[in-house]
């Protein structure tokens, strides 16, 4: 009997069939629960269901074992209806440990299942979690009559059922997320197929190690058989395929789907790209997933700091290919110098931010969007680029093919501002047809009798001629040029005339983007605004209130510089508007300062992305006139509070 | 290298004033900059480089304004990246033949870091650091070359810091070619030809009379100042004994580990004398310590070796990855992985 047919059976138990769920699996750095999640999401996504994640660790590698400040954690909404977040409350929690409960306790609702790895909750394990001396909270009262609390000594049945598989102790220990795996299979009906698939691919054929992958498949089982022969599950839960618009879908974070776009990009130009960066968190997967892209032409060149990646890139679309570099923050911060030079040349270039928590080093593996008015105006003098904002992990596949058109047809540089939450993140993705995509077109000048550097066409662009090409050798570079001819001027008219040029090409832009379309309700209170990753939960939280009878109206914007034509229109048609950022107001401050409108903003930093209910209070207080004069409402506590430091 | 031209055309004869652009150079009268200058475009004439093919990048410095005033592609960039940038124009293209021009400030002091990591992946690229022992651009500070004790606006009290040896940080990043030579000596074409020709990062420190804020900083090599240059030079050649003075009766011998200088005389002869070999990265560092006034200074190619180039190991990566997937398709990479499908 296959394991697909185990999971179709029709259960022995009573079965509760929901519309979604939000599972975490959550234990120490070392146990696996990054790849339980991501399997469990490959599943769901396979079986039908829509999904979105939430991966969330420790920005250390391996803090000590079993410590709150190690604790990993992976969260999945998976549902048979259309899904924008991650989710709000966590329906099902599995802990593995003291820590991970104590760690994730907070975020599961009242009520909901909370699975625990008893062997685990022992004198050791609870001291190195700090509960109090003589404390356990599977014993505290409270937590029992608050949630389904259910006991299960994963560490132990692990053990148990590998003893025949001929593995040291410690390998055995290793295939407990498994074992828990299993668990939550059985618990949510899933078949088991796509994960020993993996088991079998990963260490067979890639690792060739064939007793690993048979103990990890036997913990996967055996956790799925407790389930069901166990008596101490009280219910399963069922929930059906999503109806999604018929296609081929595949999973996508959107890291890859921005590689993907970056490949896609040089494909459709025929051109060779070259991706220059230096390791940083949450930016690195992009140079491994183009590292492994080099039978598409693909070069990447890991640089020495942040500071060569840019001018490598700059060097590469010097050379008359497409120079792309990626980085988070801090990278950003050093890029800024070499962005200048770019935008003085005029040469394309894509700098990718994955956006972080900071300032400074911060918090390296958490989202935040406060790079904005960094990439806008982050470098010495007037120096203006373009801006784009994916809002989903699929489009960032998007993205990565419009920075790239924008920056080779205009000649500039062009700041992708994803962030950790979209980089990570996961959902299915309806894979699009590549026919279907506009090739990008480049000219480029080979005619030496008209060449001029720094002559302009109609959208103010100056022509790009490259190295190799006989008679249009010129000279470039950071000084001041001359208008048409490029050579070095210090005239004070000329650095005027040149100042505005380059305001006019990046502005002339909007004529080449689409406008700002609002979805829900034309005649709405309130538009709500977002960019980038909070996109999801501010539309989620747009419908709900609409359910609701409100009258609102959600955008997201996709182009920040230049931002759509249609734009200042837009927003003159709603009363009110409210701008959700995980930043402090960055977008709401240009927004305030361009169209002098009184915009107001829900703020929150906490390395985590917004709850939908959190952005749906706002929308509430926003209409009900309880919002009153503040400027920024900050998420606290599961309330609303004004933006001072805490007080208690 | 110099790339030759492939294409069925044959090539213009080109001279060294064929090199220059129509910009005025803007360096001051009597600057070391004009001479090396006027040396490397002969060079380029002489190797029958394409102008078109020609890439020179620059960092910032006097020395950086050196692509302005040649008719070759040319990128001025940014304070001490050079290196980087060039970096990018080769791995992108490698059929280019690109030169990097750098100062002691931009390549030893902000770019420091970049001139390491270009060296030690030997693209092939052809560096030359100016070397003047001064910051002319801002006006007089000291350099990291300044010799300690240095009296300058930013030191009145004499500078503390001790000055790098750049052809040591040279040899020490894996260089595969080292050599050294100054501005108005006759030997900079050739050492500039040996640099242009070696398939590798080639690094040529250039000792350049800054005649503003340091100058005669090397007259001992130059011959100025009544010093008689030959007496503090010592002209490498491959495969001949190290001999050196205007009477040829002084040489360098090995003494234990250390190198010394001996006269020519009392039974000692050009047999007891190092015998120069460029393979030797060893020796080439303790040639490139030798300083002034205690030893002859080395000029010539002190170090060379042969050695796969960054750029043509990146494209053999993507060379054999398309031949393991010829056919791939922007389709296949969409699909890859696990995909599953919604029947309408």
């Amino acid at each position: 009997m296959s394991s697909a047919d185990q999971a179709a059976a029709p259960a022995a138990k009573p079965s509760e069939r929901l519309t979604s769920a939000v599972i975490r699996f959550a234990g120490d750095s070392g146990d696996g629960m990054q790849l339980a999640g991501t399997q469990f999401t490959d599943t769901s996504a396979l079986f039908g269901n829509d999904v979105a994640t939430l991966p969330d660790f420790p920005a250390e590698i391996r803090a000590p074992a079993g410590t709150v400040a190690g604790v990993s954690g992976f969260q999945i909404n998976f549902a048979s209806e259309d899904i924008h977040t991650p989710g709000d409350a966590v329906n099902a929690l599995i802990a593995m440990n003291p820590a991970a409960l104590k760690a994730h306790l907070c975020d599961v609702e009242p009520g909901g299942l909370v699975v625990v790895n008893e062997s685990e909750f022992d004198k050791v394990g609870l001291r190195k979690a700090k509960y109090p001396e003589g404390y356990n909270p599977l014993d505290d009262e409270q937590i029992n009559t608050s949630y389904q609390l259910l006991r299960v000594p994963i560490t132990r049945l692990n053990s148990e059922a590998l003893t025949e598989s001929g593995m040291g102790a410690k390998d055995i220990g290793r295939c407990k997320n498994m074992y828990a795996l299993g668990i939550v299979y059985w618990l949510y009906g899933r078949p088991l197929d796509t994960t020993i698939q993996f088991l079998e691919n990963y260490f067979i054929k890639k690792k060739n190690k064939p007793e690993v992958a048979q103990a990890n498949i036997a913990a996967l089982k055996s956790g799925y058989y407790f389930g069901e022969t166990a008596e101490i599950f009280p219910t399963r839960y069922e929930i059906s395929r999503a109806e999604i618009a018929p296609g081929t879908y595949r999973k996508i974070t959107g890291n890859d789907a921005l590689a993907m776009g970056l490949v896609a990009a040089s494909q459709l130009s025929g051109k060779e790209l070259v991706y220059c960066s230096y390791p940083i968190t949450p930016a690195s997967s992009i140079l491994h997933s183009l590292s492994a892209q080099k039978h598409y032409g693909i070069k990447t060149f890991q640089a020495e700091d942040e500071i060569a990646a840019c001018c490598a890139a700059i060097g590469v679309s010097f050379a008359g290919r497409i120079g792309v570099t990626g980085t988070s923050g801090p990278g950003l911060a050093l890029k800024a110098e070499a962005m200048g030079l770019a935008a003085i040349t005029e040469l394309p270039l894509v700098v990718i931010n994955v956006q972080r928590g900071g300032p400074s080093t911060g918090l390296p593996t958490k989202t935040e969007q406060a790079d904005l008015l960094q990439a806008m105006y982050g470098r010495n003098s007037d120096c203006p680029v373009v801006i784009l904002a994916p809002s989903t992990p699929g489009d960032c596949f998007e993205i990565g093919i419009e920075a790239v058109r924008i920056a080779l047809t205009h000649m500039t540089p062009v700041v992708i501002l994803t962030d950790g939450y979209l980089a990570n993140g996961a959902e299915p993705w309806p894979i699009p047809d590549v026919d279907a995509i506009e090739p990008i077109e480049v000219k480029h000048a080979t005619d030496p009798e008209t060449y001029q550097p720094y002559e302009r066409n109609e959208d103010s662009v100056r022509p790009w001629a490259i190295p190799g090409t006989p008679g249009t050798e010129h000279r470039i570079g950071g000084l001041e040029k001359q208008h048409i001819t490029g050579n070095v001027s210090y005239d004070y008219e000329n650095h005027q005339l040149m100042t505005l040029l380059r305001h006019e090409k990046i502005n002339k832009i909007a004529d080449h983007i689409p406008p700002l379309e609002p979805y829900g309700d034309a005649d709405a209170e309130l538009l709500v605004l977002g960019w980038g990753g909070p996109c999801g939960t501010i539309y989620t939280a747009v419908e709900r209130a609409r359910a609701e009878g409100r009258k609102v109206a959600g955008a997201h914007l996709r182009h920040i510089s230049p931002m759509p034509r249609n734009l200042a229109t837009v927003l003159s048609r709603y009363p009110r508007v409210l701008i959700p950022e995980i930043n402090m107001g960055q977008l709401r401050s240009m927004i305030r300062a361009k169209f002098l409108i009184d915009a107001r903003g829900i703020n929150k930093v906490q390395g985590r992305p917004f709850l939908v209910q959190e952005v749906s209070m706002a929308i509430e207080k926003m209409l009900d006139g309880s919002w009153g004069d503040a400027e920024m409402y900050m998420p606290r506590g599961g309330q609303l509070i004004l933006p001072e430091p805490w007080n208690d | 290298m110099i790339s030759p031209n492939t294409k069925d055309t044959p090539l213009a004869v080109l001279k060294a004033k064929d090199f220059a652009s129509d910009q005025d150079v803007r360096w001051c009268p009597g600057c070391g900059d004009y001479a090396i200058l006027k040396q490397t475009q002969k060079v380029l004439a002489d190797l029958a480089a394409r102008r078109e093919n020609t890439v020179f990048v620059a960092g910032i410095g006097c020395s950086s304004r050196f692509p302005y005033y040649m008719s070759t592609y040319g990128f001025h960039t940014i304070h001490g990246r050079g290196p980087a940038i060039a970096s990018g124009v080769k791995i992108a293209n490698p059929e280019l033949d690109v030169w990097l021009v750098t100062g002691d400030g931009d390549g030893l002091s902000i770019g420091g870091n970049h001139l390491m990591h270009v060296l030690r992946r030997n693209l092939d690229l052809n560096i030359m650091l100016f070397n003047n022992r001064i910051y002319g651009l801002t006006k007089g500070q000291y350099s990291p070359t300044s010799e300690t004790g240095k009296k300058t606006p930013s030191t009145p009290l004499g500078s503390l810091d001790r000055p790098l040896a750049p052809l040591s940080i040279a040899l020490a990043a894996e260089a595969t070619f080292v050599a050294r030579s100054v501005d108005i000596d006759k030997n900079l074409t050739d050492v500039l030809t040996a640099a242009a020709k070696h398939h590798g990062t080639s690094f040529v420190e250039i000792y350049q009379d800054c005649n503003v804020f340091n100058h005669e900083a090397f007259a001992h090599a130059t011959g100025r100042k009544g010093l008689e240059k030959e007496e503090n030079l010592l002209r490498l050649e491959a495969g001949k004994p190290m001999v050196f003075g205007k009477n040829r009766d002084r040489g360098i011998r090995m003494s234990g580990t250390k190198l010394e200088v001996v006269e020519l005389v009392d039974g000692v002869t050009e047999d007891d004398l190092l015998v120069h070999d460029p393979t030797d990265r060893n020796l080439a560092f303790m040639l490139a310590r030798m300083s002034y006034p205690e030893f002859p200074e080395a000029v010539g190619v002190l170090f060379e070796s042969e050695c796969a180039t960054y750029e043509d190991l990146v494209t053999q990566q993507v060379e054999m990855a398309k031949a393991k997937r010829p056919n791939a398709t922007l389709r296949d990479l969409l699909h890859a992985g696990e995909t599953f499908t919604v029947e309408p």
